[in-house]
């Protein structure tokens, strides 16, 4: 692990895939190559991997997890990574990518910059390539890399990396991404991962790691619509800040500055921003994801679950909302029951008043037959509330048009929203 | 303009945004303060989050009664500081009342006994959240958990059955009896914390800092001379110039030789370190499930 100065930034990426596509092995080597892996922990997997009797270390012993993962030698949760190099600090969500753990990978994909993809070069676009890109593109993941891994066993051929590369982007017109780079590996020999392949002359892009370097994430957050939900009120009630009242949150879009007019839902009251105080003092400016507190010309009622934003560019209030969701829970979704739909810092209390279709993550068809939501079920709902909430599309906006419902009786998160 | 938080900023901007979720979300929150780095990192953040009001929950101490004096000292002057309110829960009285028992043998510590006087502090102060400065880069176990991790009415972890945690929505919702661990520097890795301290330039315990130090060598670490080391055949006292890398108990706390005296050559040393911080420390070489195994049972 190099030295890394404090002026890097935090690029959070998702990766998915199955137990034999390579991933874990990946991961590894990115840690592995770059340097993150400490000599305890290296000394760890190689006593296990001749435990395994393998002659080779096995680095993807490295992401195992809880017991259970390394009992049945796969992935069941998210599990968070980390590795820094000297240009960037980086956040990895490794996800299983089998059908059955859906749910696990857009919990992965909802705070992605980035998604890895893995193609086995021997096999190409495959069914659960289809469904990775497909949940990356529903979470809005802004960037895409699809590793063609494996090359090794196709002899470093050019011919059928094109052929993939050909066919993904045929599949990926029917997809909303922006952005798709394309890279040859082999994550087992380190090949283009972090160091260029010698056994690859024809391929002239970036290794996988300088694209994680250097993709531009600076204008993946919403910088225009100001957006602010309130979480907490300060109220210090002491005698040099008697009379303070702070709204505390996190900026969710725009820019914020001191005499901006803004108005707060859901009661209309409009006022102008006093000040934006941190403990560091009070700052010019506040654009998301910063943590500030905002204080106010007028004493008006605000409370948590409130929301601040300008007259002239409003969130819609709205007291129908209509989803892509996905069902994490095991109980199916009960479609006369009711739920609790959190928002931002709000919570009202939801029920279906429509199921239109649900999707095949494989093949992308809607279903508008069978409407019986289960877990890892994607669908598009839509669902009536009791009091209205304060909602930007989730493509304008991943954090004011995303939603949880969470189950009165068990207290669990069942399902995840993007609002359309 | 260039709107863009460097990667210190935004964990620290998300660490703050999970302490006043805290506060929102729970009736009787508190922090686990174990007078460690990442546990006075995550005081330094909570100053921040409720700026200019106090934090509006006590600070919570575990003490083993095998402490370095260096970090109770350390404690006190900080919470006089601040003015916060403390709690300690002791695992001595503990041991009086029989509750638990004393570990014999070659490596006895007390670090297993700490999980039934955590629980039974939570329980008597009724806490309903427990924030506290887990890192997901220490251990594998740990690269599984939750922001919100939900512990049931006996204080156990479920790690095969946690709740989903999408985009910045935390779900603290819980019966009564039931728990949550709250965990806001989860994405922080060591090496974060002591960048952060420096910029910050937080106050930390003498310990962390090369010192002179009356050591055994024992199993690849310095074992600090105390009266609870009990010395073995063969081995020795020496005079070492030492640090720590993490606080535990005297009594499982290993230093390494080090020259690092100040923040910054500390950022140094650990930028090139080749072993990870816990590999100073006895409780976690005890199986390679160690730490998974005292989570489920309601460990830190």
């Amino acid at each position: 692990m190099d030295h890394i100065d404090n002026t890097s930034d935090l690029l959070r990426f998702t990766t998915a895939g199955s137990v034999d596509d390579g991933k874990s092995t990946l991961i590894g080597r990115l840690l592995y190559d770059s340097k993150t892996i400490f000599e305890d922990q290296l000394e760890m997997v190689q006593q296990a991997s001749s435990r395994k009797g393998l002659d080779h270390v096995d680095l993807s012993l490295l992401t195992d997890g809880l017991r259970s993962e390394r009992e049945q030698g796969i992935t069941i949760d998210v599990a968070y990574r980390y590795f820094a190099t000297p240009k960037r600090k980086f956040i990895i969500a490794d996800t299983p990518g089998h059908i059955q753990y859906t749910r696990n990978m857009v919990t992965g994909a909802s705070t992605a910059n980035l998604a890895l993809i893995l193609i086995d070069a021997r096999k190409g676009v495959i069914e659960q390539t289809s469904r990775h890109s497909f949940i990356a593109s529903l979470l809005r993941i802004p960037h895409l890399i699809v590793c063609v891994n494996k090359m090794d066993l196709v002899d470093y051929d050019q011919a059928t990396y094109d052929k993939i590369v050909a066919d993904y982007k045929a599949f990926a017109s029917k997809l909303d991404v922006q952005d798709i780079q394309f890279v040859p590996i082999s994550a087992l020999h380190g090949d283009n991962v972090v160091n260029r392949s010698e056994k690859m002359d024809w391929y002239q892009g970036s290794t996988l790691l300088n694209s994680l370097e250097t993709v531009h994430i600076a204008s993946d957050h919403n910088h225009i619509d100001c957006r602010m939900p309130v979480q907490y009120v300060i109220r210090p009630h002491s005698d040099e800040f008697h009379d303070y009242r702070g709204y505390a949150g996190r900026i969710a879009g725009g820019v914020f500055k001191p005499g901006d007019d803004v108005v707060v839902l859901p009661s209309g009251f409009q006022s102008k921003i006093k000040s934006i105080d941190t403990f560091d003092g009070e700052v010019a400016e506040a654009f998301a994801p910063m943590s500030v507190s905002i204080t106010l010309e007028d004493d008006i009622d605000v409370s948590r679950g409130d929301m601040i934003a300008r007259p002239n560019n409003q969130p819609a209030v709205c007291q129908e909302v209509e989803l892509m969701m996905c069902w994490l829970d095991n109980k199916s979704l009960n479609p006369t029951g009711k739920y609790i739909l959190r928002h931002t810092s709000n919570e009202v209390r939801a029920k279906v008043k429509e199921v239109r279709y649900k999707v095949d993550v494989n093949t992308l068809h809607r279903n508008e037959e069978d409407l019986e939501i289960k877990m890892n079920d994607i669908a598009r709902v839509k669902l009536r509330l009791a009091k209205p909430i304060f909602t930007d599309s989730y493509s304008k906006n991943r954090i004011t048009g995303s939603v949880i419902l969470i189950d009165e009786a068990t207290n669990n998160t069942v399902a995840s929203g993007m609002i359309i | 303009m260039n709107y863009n938080l460097d990667h210190l900023r935004e964990l620290e901007s998300e660490a703050i945004y999970v302490l006043r979720e805290t506060a929102a979300q729970f009736e009787r929150p508190s922090l686990l303060f174990s007078g460690g780095k990442d546990s006075i990192v995550i005081t330094h953040l909570a100053r921040k989050a409720f700026y200019p009001a106090k934090f509006p929950f006590p600070l919570v101490h575990i003490d083993t009664g095998h402490n370095f004096p260096e970090a109770i000292a350390f404690r006190d002057a900080l919470v006089k500081k601040l003015g916060a309110t403390l709690i300690v829960g002791s695992v001595q009285e503990s041991i009086d009342k029989g509750d638990v028992q004393e570990e014999t043998g070659k490596n006895a510590s007390r670090n297993a006994l700490q999980t039934v006087t955590l629980l039974d502090t939570i329980e008597s102060n009724k806490f309903d959240a427990c924030l506290g400065g887990a890192r997901r880069d220490e251990e594998k176990a740990r690269a599984k958990e939750r922001f919100f991790s939900h512990r049931d009415d006996f204080g156990q972890w479920d790690p095969k059955n946690q709740r989903p945690e999408l985009w910045n929505m935390f779900n603290g919702k819980h019966n009564q009896g039931e728990h949550f661990r709250v965990f806001p520097i989860s994405n922080w890795t060591e090496m974060d914390i002591w960048q952060y301290i420096l910029m910050e330039n937080i106050e930390i315990p003498s310990l962390y800092f090369a010192h002179n130090r009356n050591v055994v060598l024992r199993d690849n670490t310095f074992l600090p001379e105390s009266e609870f080391l009990v010395l073995r055949e063969n081995e020795e006292v020496v005079n070492k110039q030492i640090r720590f890398r993490t606080l535990g108990d005297i009594t499982i706390t290993g230093g390494l030789e080090s020259g690092a005296d100040t923040l910054a050559k500390i950022v140094e040393e650990v930028s090139v370190a080749r072993q990870t911080e816990r590999g100073n420390r006895a409780d976690d070489k005890r199986g390679e499930a160690a730490m998974e195994d005292r989570k489920t049972q309601g460990y830190f």
